[in-house]
């Protein structure tokens, strides 16, 4: 059976397992901490979802989370995935079973939520360009009648797209930005770090 | 890498730990968490506090004490620290009188900065924040982030605190941190890069030949590589930079800071700033005050930024103004 605390821990470990990947791509463009950081967030949300009941319902724990990270990542992913699982923990409440559209409005309060609080938009090479893909081919993915986990394996792919996009734009937000025209060719290791989370839980549903 | 350290992942601890063993009249901690906080809390007055990443030090916890800084919040390496480390550290060293945060211009600064004003408020506790911008390798567009806040930052908290220790209410001392920040532009450079402990290699390799300009306090790379040039050079490269701002005008007074990265000598700083003066005495300008050591690094790096404020008779009096803190002490 599938429970929401175990596709969290399996999520987490992806990330904690790319850790030398996400701050090698940081080092590139960024401060090179980014595997870092999203490494020891993750380590500190599972030493507080540990705790939890392991049918825990699935607004505690994506609130368990985005606090964990808020107050253990720092940076700047800290406050923008600890906001994008906040919102997220928002619109599943309540719920037992998380049909695709609601895994779409989930991740559609998390953009959101990473918008507000970064003031950022798509084409800013971003998380948003992986993310925001996602959520649209989610949504036409849904309109063809697909199936949650063909639904999920759609988003992975655009997001997956939105990285290699992220290697032909400039940034225009975050430490990247710094240089400009320079950034050019590099992937952005926030919408990596996001893909790797989409990877993670589409190879764990499927 | 090679580094003085016992295990990457404790670095942050044990600094602050030593900061606090080793000058406990100046500082304290805040028990459980990553701040530090003055020794002698000065009741009735407004609270400075500040903070960012670790691997900046002095900054910032070195600059608290009495004339600058009330409190200063400590990340991992580079990395701004959470909301709830900034939100206690404000809680601690409010007076009633309210808080400034000085925060350098990063996104996650200003971010994790911001969410923790937002807790603070809803506590009733008055907050304010200034955001230092003050270097102009990246040009303020409104497309980038913005300039970024390096070593201008520390006269900030030199004026701003020397504002809140003469007993001026928070609106007061956030419009003297203003003017700092609207009157001083940095510019800095490296020849060698620094390692983050927990990355145990650094963020970029330069030739020997080679030298980086507009670099930032994080190991980021600057905005272009070029070979390396002289001190006079790359004193003038960096002074040009600065004075086509078109802030400062002949007749201005100015303080100078000549900021080292963490592994320069203090002897090819010198000799920078023999230069810096030169350009200043040429342009007309008259330096009343030059600050030069490590104020504000990036861990090992080798290299130096130079950063110009301009002076009005406000500015001026509360630089000259007394402070006694681990790395600045003035009479």
């Amino acid at each position: 059976m599938t429970t929401a605390k175990e596709a969290l821990r399996v999520v987490g470990q992806a990330v904690i397992d790319k850790k030398s990947y996400l701050t090698d791509l940081d080092q590139a463009i960024g401060d090179g901490d980014h595997g870092i950081n999203m490494a020891r967030g993750f380590e500190s949300v599972f030493k507080k979802i540990a705790v939890l009941d392991d049918n825990i319902d699935l607004t505690t724990l994506l609130k368990t989370v985005g606090m964990g990270l808020i107050s253990s990542v720092g940076g700047a992913a800290g406050p923008l995935y600890g906001t994008a699982f906040l919102r997220a923990s928002g619109v599943c409440a309540g719920k037992t079973e998380i049909d695709a559209v609601t895994a779409k409005a989930m991740l559609d309060a998390a953009i959101k939520g990473i918008q507000d609080r970064g003031k950022a938009k798509k084409g800013e090479k971003t998380m948003l360009d992986a993310l925001i893909p996602a959520s649209e081919a989610m949504d036409i993915a849904i309109k063809a009648g697909k199936t949650e986990v063909e639904c999920l394996a759609d988003a992975v792919q655009a997001a997956q797209k939105g990285v290699e996009y992220t290697k032909t734009i400039i940034a225009t937000k975050g430490r990247a930005s710094y240089l400009a025209e320079r950034s050019i060719g590099h992937q952005d290791p926030g919408a990596t770090s996001s893909t790797v989370m989409l990877e993670a839980l589409y190879n764990y549903l499927e | 890498m090679k580094k003085i350290i016992n295990n990457p992942d404790n670095v942050v601890e044990e600094m602050l730990n030593g900061m606090v063993v080793s000058q406990p009249q100046y500082l304290k901690r805040l028990e459980g968490f990553d701040v530090v906080v003055r020794a002698d809390k000065k009741n009735s007055k407004v609270a400075l506090v500040s903070g960012g990443g670790s691997g900046h030090e002095p900054s910032h916890g070195g600059f608290v004490g009495r004339g600058m800084l009330d409190a200063a919040v400590a990340g991992a390496v580079f990395t701004s620290p959470t909301p709830d480390q900034i939100y206690e550290a404000i809680k601690a060293v409010d007076t009633g009188k309210g808080v400034l945060l000085i925060i350098k211009n990063y996104s996650g600064d200003v971010m994790n900065f911001e969410m923790a004003a937002e807790m603070a408020a809803a506590d009733g506790i008055e907050v304010e924040k200034v955001i230092t911008n003050d270097d102009v390798a990246v040009e303020n567009s409104t497309w980038t982030t913005g300039r970024r806040g390096i070593a201008g930052t520390v006269l900030v908290h030199k004026i701003a605190g020397a504002k809140a220790e003469s007993g001026a209410a928070l609106a007061d001392v956030k419009k003297a941190a203003e003017k700092v920040i609207a009157n001083e532009r940095s510019m800095g450079m490296a020849i060698e890069p620094c390692t983050v402990p927990a990355a145990g290699k650094p963020s970029f390799t330069l030739a020997d030949n080679e030298m980086e300009i507009g670099i930032g306090i994080h190991g980021e790379p600057g905005t272009h590589r070029e070979s390396l040039k002289t001190a006079d050079e790359i004193a003038q490269q960096l002074v040009d930079k600065i004075l086509a701002e078109n802030i400062y005008g002949t007749g201005d007074e100015v303080a100078v800071l000549v900021n080292g990265l963490g592994a320069t000598p203090l002897m090819e700083l010198y000799i920078v700033s023999a230069k810096v003066q030169a350009i200043l005495k040429e342009k007309g300008l008259k330096m009343v005050k030059t600050y030069i050591g490590n104020y504000m690094t990036s861990l090992e790096m080798a290299g130096c930024s130079v950063t110009l404020l301009k002076l009005d008779n406000e500015l001026k009096e509360l630089l000259f103004a007394p402070a006694d803190t681990p790395a600045l002490v003035q009479f």
